[in-house]
């Protein structure tokens, strides 16, 4: 284990309006690691994506992504110093097509402006053909189901699951050192379910992510977890690796009625 | 399963019966009908202010008795008497709808309120009759062209579309005899073939209409079912062989360009030139809207600044300052204001959406018709006198005097930009522009630097209006700050959102029509704006992607979404994919 965590909050605050959506909240992931974030419903997981990925400030506190606090900056800067996610509920480019959304996730990675499309200058397609070869590198990381055809399809004609491994397709295609990763399998059948729990373990293993997931499917994140974090109105109630947080009283009762069931099966 | 006989909804038919009756009435009122009166399409009989209220019950009548479409699972139906039946009722509805009006307002003078609703007008409507015989007349002729209507559904499948497009391409001649009775002038044959197709200036003949109407019949009925295959083919084809079939395309295009203005000649040339300048603005708006989705309602601010920046290069008599580039020499400094012009609208609005950047943009497109205008700024801008004596645009000891030459500096320069759209759009550039477009916060999150996506969009699009301007400037030799007033900027959103948002075909073929079609049918031109509102209501309805959709692959995979429900079925039952090489 590296000397410093890759990331490292502290005393991290945000309200809305009355609601403490995260209360100083001291959190860290370690280069490498795969972290669980768990939490009822409202606990605030998703806010604390939203305010690592910068696009909502944080009323106090501190987000520092290897060695450097990135409060204040611009989301496109932050996916720069290396923090992509995904989202709850999918958020693609709808009208783009497959190709063309992981080569988004590229934006920052390349660097050609106006006057190189419009001159085609060998630079420019130099670039877009690695660019293009990379995105279908990473499509190709979800073995068929998202190559061939698929590359010029547009995104909003993918089934649900596609357009989940779709949008962590365009997370992976921007380097990410972290990987923000908000339900992957929410909405997905227990197959696919259970190929996604195998690849987000090879997303560490092989590609070399380091990965905080959110998730509420319990046999997934004791397949995969380094360590869980469980929240509760914004505060971290359990830490612990999977065992000693399902068992925990606390953790239980938060989850009581909820997902009790969920987390004992 | 047996097919059933369509039975059209009855309140549905008897809604749209009165519909299509105040619709009509509508038309009456506004003084359209009368307009168009004058205008005969195939002499004698066939004037386009009957052809335009007839078309009031046809297309009513074609949409109550359309049967539903044809579903997987769910037995067809066929049209059938009740068809008929209900496109006649609609029919007579529309028409005693109308009888209404004529008989209310032969009592009761209305034209204090509704001035076109005269005597003239009321005559028409009865075909000069009568109000008595001429209702009676109306009723049997409105039950008839809604059974006709109706009728189309009854025609073959087959025979259907080429049957309907052989109407409207008689239509077509008729109202665009200018055009074409010049093209065939232009192509050496109109001394035989004008004279058969035409009387005079009344209209084609009839004789002509018949053959007109039997050509479209046959080229489209062999042209019918070859589309499928050849959108096959071509999607078939491999890279190689589409790369032949572009080049193919583009050499006959460029042929056609080449020899356009010699065919029209300088009237027509000369519509063509404004169609072209409007399309240089199209393209440019089309990056702004279209790509980058910032909805920019003042870009003809842009258009001005180019015309101006390049009157005050180039006249001799500017006023306070005149260098008097050659327009070559005034090029960079255009673009380089542009650029300018395009920074300082872009950043106040970087942090805005939608309706917020609509409505600031507009107020700048005012702003710099009023800065134009301003007798502050009069010292350099000429105020209302505008700047004169813009110079023609020459190449070397070649002048470009006429609309015939000024024809192929504009749509040289049209592919110049269609190519800069082109470029950029399958750039990493127009994929941020998109991603924008699509979701401004993901895109962000995704690494898309926002202000500096959308500085680049109005910066681009600020310089290709600013070369429309130029051309405009030199084109018509002087300017004034009213050229530059809101209509034109709304005119250019309109070519692009018609012809299909981030579709370079779909924006040519936009400022083509909208721009182009107005010059030529001068009886339209009262009407324009109607109609451009009418079509935008329909397009919005109907069509909100445009007439040629950006992405028609997408739409072509649409029909294909049957292959894909195969594939996710074989996905549920549990195939054994190749993963990955562990
Ligand atoms: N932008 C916002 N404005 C106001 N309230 C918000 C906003 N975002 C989140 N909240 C509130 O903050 C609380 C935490 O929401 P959050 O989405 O982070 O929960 P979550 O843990 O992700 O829940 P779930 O498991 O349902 O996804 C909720 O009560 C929510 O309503
Ligand atoms: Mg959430």
């Amino acid at each position: 284990m590296s000397a410093q965590p890759l990331l490292q909050i502290r005393n991290l605050s945000k309200a809305f309006g009355g609601l403490m959506a995260i209360q100083e909240l001291d959190f860290h992931v370690n280069k490498d690691e795969i972290v669980s974030l768990i939490g009822p419903n409202g606990a605030g997981k998703t806010t604390f994506f939203n305010l690592v990925t910068g696009m909502i400030p944080p009323d106090a506190g501190q987000i520092v992504v290897d060695g450097h606090d990135i409060v204040g900056l611009r989301p496109n800067q932050i996916l720069e110093r290396g923090v992509a996610r995904t989202f709850q509920n999918v958020r693609l480019f709808p009208n783009m097509t497959v190709l063309e959304n992981v080569l988004i996730g590229q934006h920052t990675r390349t660097g050609t402006g106006p006057v190189g499309a419009i001159l085609r200058t060998p630079a420019f397609r130099r670039q877009e053909e690695q660019a293009v070869e990379k995105a279908k590198e990473t499509l190709a990381f979800f073995g068929s189901r998202l190559v061939g055809y698929r590359f010029d399809q547009p995104a909003n004609v993918l089934s649900y699951a596609n357009r989940r491994r779709l949008e962590i397709a365009r997370a992976m295609a921007s380097e990410p050192k972290l990987l923000l990763l908000d339900e992957p399998t929410a909405g997905m059948n227990p197959r696919e379910t259970a190929e996604l729990t195998e690849l987000v373990a090879k997303l560490r293993d092989e590609q070399g992510f380091t990965i905080c997931l959110i998730e509420h499917d319990m046999r997934v994140v004791g397949r995969v977890s380094d360590r869980v974090v469980v929240l509760d109105y914004g505060t971290k109630i359990a830490e612990g690796s999977y065992h000693e947080v399902a068992n925990d009283e606390r953790v239980v009762e938060a989850y009581l009625g909820t997902k009790a069931g969920k987390a004992a099966s | 399963m047996a097919a059933r006989f369509h039975r059209p909804d009855p309140r549905r038919t008897v809604v749209l019966g009165i519909a299509g009756g105040l619709t009509a009435v509508f038309l009456s009122a506004i003084g359209m009908v009368e307009e168009f009166i004058k205008r005969s399409l195939v002499d004698p009989e066939v004037v386009l202010g009957y052809v335009t209220i007839a078309l009031v019950p046809f297309v009513f009548a074609y949409v109550v008795a359309r049967p539903p479409p044809v579903r997987e699972g769910i037995a067809p139906v066929r049209p059938g008497p009740l068809t008929l039946a209900a496109g006649a009722v609609a029919g007579l509805l529309t028409a005693s709808v109308v009888s209404l009006f004529v008989v209310i307002t032969t009592e009761v003078n209305v034209r204090g309120v509704l001035q076109n609703v005269s005597p003239p007008l009321l005559e028409t409507l009865t075909f000069h009759r009568g109000v008595g015989q001429g209702v009676v007349w109306l009723l049997v002729g409105g039950t008839l062209i809604g059974a006709g209507g109706a009728a189309v559904h009854l025609i073959p499948a087959r025979y259907r579309r080429p049957v309907v497009l052989a109407v409207v391409w008689v239509l077509i001649f008729g109202l665009l005899q200018v055009l074409i009775a010049q093209i065939f002038r232009g192509l050496k044959v109109g001394d035989t073939v004008n004279p058969f197709l035409y009387k005079g200036s009344r209209g084609l003949t009839i004789h002509g209409a018949i053959t007109v109407w039997i050509a479209a019949f046959l080229i489209a009925l062999s042209l019918e079912g070859q589309r499928e295959a050849m959108r096959r083919r071509l999607a078939e084809a491999t890279p190689a062989v589409r790369r032949n079939y572009m080049l193919v395309g583009l050499a006959v295009a460029l042929l056609i360009l080449a020899v356009t203005p010699q065919i029209l000649g300088n009237f027509l040339s000369e519509v063509l030139d404004l169609a072209g300048i409007f399309l240089l603005m199209a393209l440019g708006l089309n990056i702004v809207v279209g790509y980058a989705g910032l909805l920019d309602l003042g870009y003809v601010a842009f258009f001005a600044v180019g015309a101006y920046t390049g009157a005050v290069l180039t006249s001799p008599s500017s006023p306070e300052w005149n260098p008097a580039f050659t327009f070559w020499a005034a090029i960079p400094f255009i673009m380089v204001a542009a650029a300018l012009a395009g920074i300082i609208v872009g950043t106040p609005v970087l942090r805005m959406r939608g309706d917020y950047l609509a409505i600031v943009t507009l107020g700048f497109g005012e702003i710099a018709r009023i800065l134009f205008l301003s007798d502050a700024l009069k010292p350099y801008f000429g105020g209302a006198q505008g700047i004169i004596r813009v110079p023609n645009i020459s190449i070397g000891p070649v002048e470009f005097v006429t609309s015939q030459d000024f024809f192929y500096i504009i749509y040289a320069l049209a592919i110049v930009l269609i190519y800069v759209s082109w470029a950029l759009q399958h750039s990493r550039v127009g994929r941020a522009w998109m991603a924008m477009r699509e979701d401004e916060t993901v895109a962000e999150v995704m690494g898309v630097n926002i202000v500096a996506a959308k500085l680049q969009a109005f910066i681009i699009g600020a310089i290709l209006a600013s070369l429309g301007g130029a051309l405009f400037a030199h084109k018509i030799g002087s300017i004034f700050p009213h050229s530059f007033n809101i209509v034109v900027s709304i005119t250019v959103l309109m070519c692009v959102i018609v012809g299909g948002m981030g579709s370079i075909p779909g924006v040519i073929l936009g400022a083509i029509v909208l721009v182009g079609a107005p010059e030529l049918l001068r009886e339209f031109s009262e009407f324009k704006f109607l109609l451009y509102g009418a079509l935008l209501i329909f397009m919005m309805q109907m069509k909100p992607e445009g007439l040629i959709p950006s992405r028609q692959r997408a739409q072509e995979l649409h029909q294909d979404e049957a292959a894909q429900d195969a594939w996710l079925r074989r996905e549920a039952l549990g195939d054994t994919e190749p993963e990955p090489a562990k």
